[in-house]
């Protein structure tokens, strides 16, 4: 009986391992895993997380499994042997430092690049468009046909956001009240909006389609539907959409003088 | 050597020292004031000690029906709230968004400010500091007592800040500017958020006379014998911990009364120039939102290690005792708490990713956040080498400890997504971090002050408690707590994010639902099992098996006191002539051999087992 609970124990330590494979193994199937990417730089930033989930995942099941056999192994009601008296092992502590800063001191160089893509090296290039994060919106600011931002011909919009695939886009990423974070899961992006600050972000997008602006940082009541749209197309629609919405601007500020 | 000798054999038989009560008929004043400074306004660390934790676990089934409501609330949005609905009859039995944000505000402070840390170093340093170190009580008495009542203003500024206008605090357990510091911007940014910043106040008051009546308690009071090298890790452990509350409570406490001030004097240290926020008027301003988020994290990220820390070192003594066997690598273990220590005051940065903060600072703090895997991994690999090789008892406690480093692995692991920047970008704030904080805090902490509670129980009340529905409490828990956390990485997986009232009207996210309401059934189910602990300890309490002094054959010093031990502790000196983890030593009869055993029996023993 003392024997059958050290099994019942022991396997329920062994169900940690494999249950915990098997969640992220099925996941992909049901769809409950990372969204469709459509950025450039987004496949190094899913590579870097592919890579760490291998690797954490080895040493998950190495040590949960080691936990499992210990616990069988050397359960009291189950085993002879005398238990081993060992203060520790001066040799196996050098070994389990040095092999996992090698390890942890490599993930970090290996990754510096592509964060310095992302967020240090910034494109020379003046603003596609403004993005303001406000309770509970996303405003948008286009340069305008002199294509410089702050001017009276600039183009306002919320939360529909267009910009044109491959080529660098330079967004402005500013806050008028709260902190609020830009989040495209689609894109790999995301950055806090700060008041006070002119954050820059950069990316370029592959492929055309419409996809969610998230905000991603609690900023209020109203912070879950705090969401956006943002369609990726060609050069040409982009132009024709921007035309478009640059005329019903027009317009209304026509009327509204008028009146 | 011979008096020495004759002191520690005479431990069994020596009477219980006692208080000399005068037994003719006192007044009821007088009953009334005995009873006041023996139960309520105690200096006893022990009474102390059981004060916090009987007060954390109030307020932790409090943080855990939080827990609920906003698990109700992810699960299914806009529904009507069962049992409690009727509070609501306003909103149709609904719970509004901003009722919403206020309750995960508060299940997260509640968790933090009320329980962990207060669990931790209140109930059980206070508790064994004197105990394991051999001393009577601590240095500082009547601090000790202070910190205990300096809980109440806390409790009741928290408590109270539910009932007043708009709501208790609702700006996330972060408090960030400008949220939190601008009064128009959310309901419960008027008097909830004041409130929140007196109570926070207080926590660190209390935190502050603890911390510095553990350190001197440490390192003065220890009894004859007792090195540094011979504490227990449970002692190194909270002695670290006290040092990492001395150096970084003043700045959490700075920065609070910095947002007070911002708040009620329109100071704007953390307002820039020309704010908008709900139309208001625009403020002066000419302050930074970052600025808090370096203050706050400066304090917090030292905190996430007093959250644990306490609790490893305690796994760590109970892993011992219920293996029979030494600790694997004490020293090292003891340099690592150091090493977690020193690294934890510079990484605070790895919260700030992408706050907007200079990403080449980044960079640096990601190579630091890195290095704080190490000495974590250091101890995981080591008490994989304490239970290799030993005998192993299945006692609830152990069992509980055994949950504690099985699921500390996934909790470490899963933070080093956190710390590659590049893999933040997409998983930070959503529920990848909040798998891994709870993991960490949940199933690492809570884990462990359970493994706590059942092992050092005989000890506070002296019975034991119920084995068979501890293990029903265990196993419930471990199935439940995992249903509930472990979904949570392969939804942060898809960047769900956190913090949202709904999310299923995101295209992205649509689709989430059912795995919520799976992760909410599970939820429920680990809040119900906690009926079974809750019955199981006050039972206990009154009804358990009675206990000697050292239920569990254990070695440290606690267990050569009288269960429970009365004032001033032991009714010997203890000397101490070994550390703490001579269990199963070759040649020695007994598998334990207790710091206080004389030397002569163990030292013929050790020299034969050396030939």
């Amino acid at each position: 009986m003392k024997r059958l609970a050290g099994l019942f124990w022991s396997l329920l330590f062994l169900a940690v391992p494999i249950l915990g494979v098997v969640t992220f193994a099925v996941a992909p199937a049901y769809d409950i895993w990372l969204p469709k990417d459509v950025s450039e730089h987004g496949s190094s930033v899913d590579g870097l997380f592919y890579f760490i989930l291998w690797l954490t995942g080895a040493v998950f099941v190495v040590t949960e499994v080691a936990l499992f056999w210990f616990i069988w192994k050397y359960d009291a009601n189950n085993k002879k042997a005398e238990v081993k008296y060992r203060h520790g092992s001066h040799v196996l502590e050098v070994v389990w430092t040095i092999v996992p800063a090698a390890v942890l001191l490599f993930l970090a160089i290996y990754q510096m690049n592509t964060w310095a893509d992302i967020k240090m090296r910034r494109p020379n290039m003046a603003p596609t468009v403004e993005v303001i994060g406000r309770q509970f919106e996303w405003r948008l600011r286009y340069p305008g046909r002199d294509g410089v931002l702050g001017t009276p011909d600039d183009l306002h919009l919320v939360n529909d956001l267009h910009l044109p695939i491959d080529e660098d886009i330079l967004i402005q990423l500013k806050s008028m009240d709260v902190l609020h974070s830009f989040f495209l899961p689609n894109v790999r992006i995301k950055q806090d909006a700060v008041p006070g600050m002119k954050i820059p972000v950069w990316f370029k997008a592959r492929e055309e389609g419409v996809f969610d602006i998230v905000c991603a940082e609690l900023c209020g009541w109203g912070h879950y539907k705090m969401k956006g749209r943002v369609t990726f197309e060609s050069r040409e629609s982009f132009e024709q959409w921007l035309e478009v919405k640059y005329q019903e601007q027009e317009a209304t500020q026509a009327s509204n003088t008028e009146t | 050597m011979s008096t020495v000798e004759t002191k520690a054999t005479s431990v069994q038989d020596a009477p219980q020292k006692q208080e000399t009560l005068v037994h003719t008929q006192p007044s009821s004043a007088q009953r009334l004031s005995t009873f006041l400074s023996t139960y309520v306004f105690s200096k006893d660390h022990k009474v102390i000690g059981l004060q916090f934790l009987f007060s954390t676990l109030l307020w932790f089934l409090i943080g855990g029906l939080l827990a609920l409501a906003v698990r109700w609330q992810v699960a299914w949005p806009w529904s009507d709230v069962p049992v409690v609905g009727k509070l609501f009859a306003q909103q149709g039995g609904q719970m509004a968004p901003e009722f919403y944000t206020m309750l995960f505000t508060m299940h997260a402070t509640v968790m933090i400010f009320l329980v962990i840390i207060p669990i931790l170093a209140g109930a059980f340093g206070n508790f064994l500091i004197p105990l394991m170190i051999g001393a009577d009580d601590m240095a500082f008495p009547t601090l000790n007592m202070l910190s205990y009542w300096f809980m109440w203003p806390a409790f009741i500024a928290f408590g109270s800040s539910f009932f007043v206008e708009g709501g208790a605090a609702s700006s996330g357990w972060t408090s960030y500017p400008t949220l939190a510091t601008n009064v128009n911007s959310s309901p419960g940014a008027g008097w909830g958020q004041t409130l929140w910043l007196i109570g926070l106040t207080f926590v660190g008051v209390s935190s502050m006379l603890g911390s510095v009546n553990y350190m001197t308690t440490i390192i003065l009071m220890r009894a004859p014998g007792m090195t540094m090298f011979r504490l227990p890790m449970t002692i190194w452990a909270m002695f670290i911990t006290a040092v990492l509350q001395a150096f970084a409570l003043p700045v959490l406490t700075a920065a609070g009364f910095m947002q007070l001030a911002d708040r009620s004097l329109g100071t704007g240290f953390f307002t820039p120039e020309g704010n908008i926020v709900n139309n208001a008027i625009a403020t002066a301003g000419g302050g930074q939102p970052l600025l808090w988020q370096h203050l706050f994290w400066f304090y917090s990220h030292p905190a996430v290690y007093i959250m644990i820390l306490p609790a490893m070192g305690m796994v760590s003594d109970i892993l011992t005792c219920f293996a029979r066997k030494p600790l694997f690598g004490y020293r090292p273990m003891v340099y690592s708490v150091a090493g977690i220590a020193g690294l934890g005051f510079i990484v605070w940065g790895h919260h700030m990713f992408m706050s907007g903060m200079n990403p080449a600072l980044g960079v640096t703090f990601m190579v630091s956040t890195m290095m704080i895997a190490l000495p974590s991994a250091v101890k995981t690999f080591n008490w994989l080498g304490t239970i290799w090789g030993g005998r192993i008892q299945f006692t609830t406690s152990m069992l509980f400890a055994l949950s504690f480093v099985s699921m500390f692995i996934i909790g470490g692991l899963s933070g080093i997504f956190m710390a590659a920047t590049p893999v933040d970008i997409f998983i930070h704030d959503t529920y990848f971090i909040v798998a891994h904080f709870h993991y960490v805090l949940f199933a690492g902490t809570a884990m462990g002050v359970w493994a706590a509670i059942y092992f050092w129980f005989p000890k506070m009340f002296g019975r034991t408690m119920n084995e068979f529905w501890g293990k029903v409490h265990f196993f419930l828990t471990f199935i439940f707590l995992n249903g509930t956390f472990f979904t949570m990485h392969i939804l942060g997986a898809v960047g769900f994010p956190r913090r949202l009232a709904d999310a299923y009207h995101y295209e992205t996210f649509h689709h989430l639902q059912p795995l919520n309401a799976f992760m909410t059934y599970c939820a429920i189910g680990m809040v119900a099992s906690q009926i079974i602990f809750a019955v199981n300890f006050f039972w206990s309490m009154f009804y358990g098996p009675v206990a000697g002094r050292n239920p569990w054959n254990s070695n440290t010093l606690e267990w050569t006191a009288p269960s429970p031990p009365g004032h001033g502790n032991f009714d010997f000196q203890p000397i101490v002539h070994r550390g703490p983890y001579e269990y199963s030593v070759p040649g020695v009869e007994s598998d334990h051999l207790m710091q206080t055993d004389p030397p002569n029996a163990a030292a013929t023993a050790t020299a034969a087992a050396a030939h």
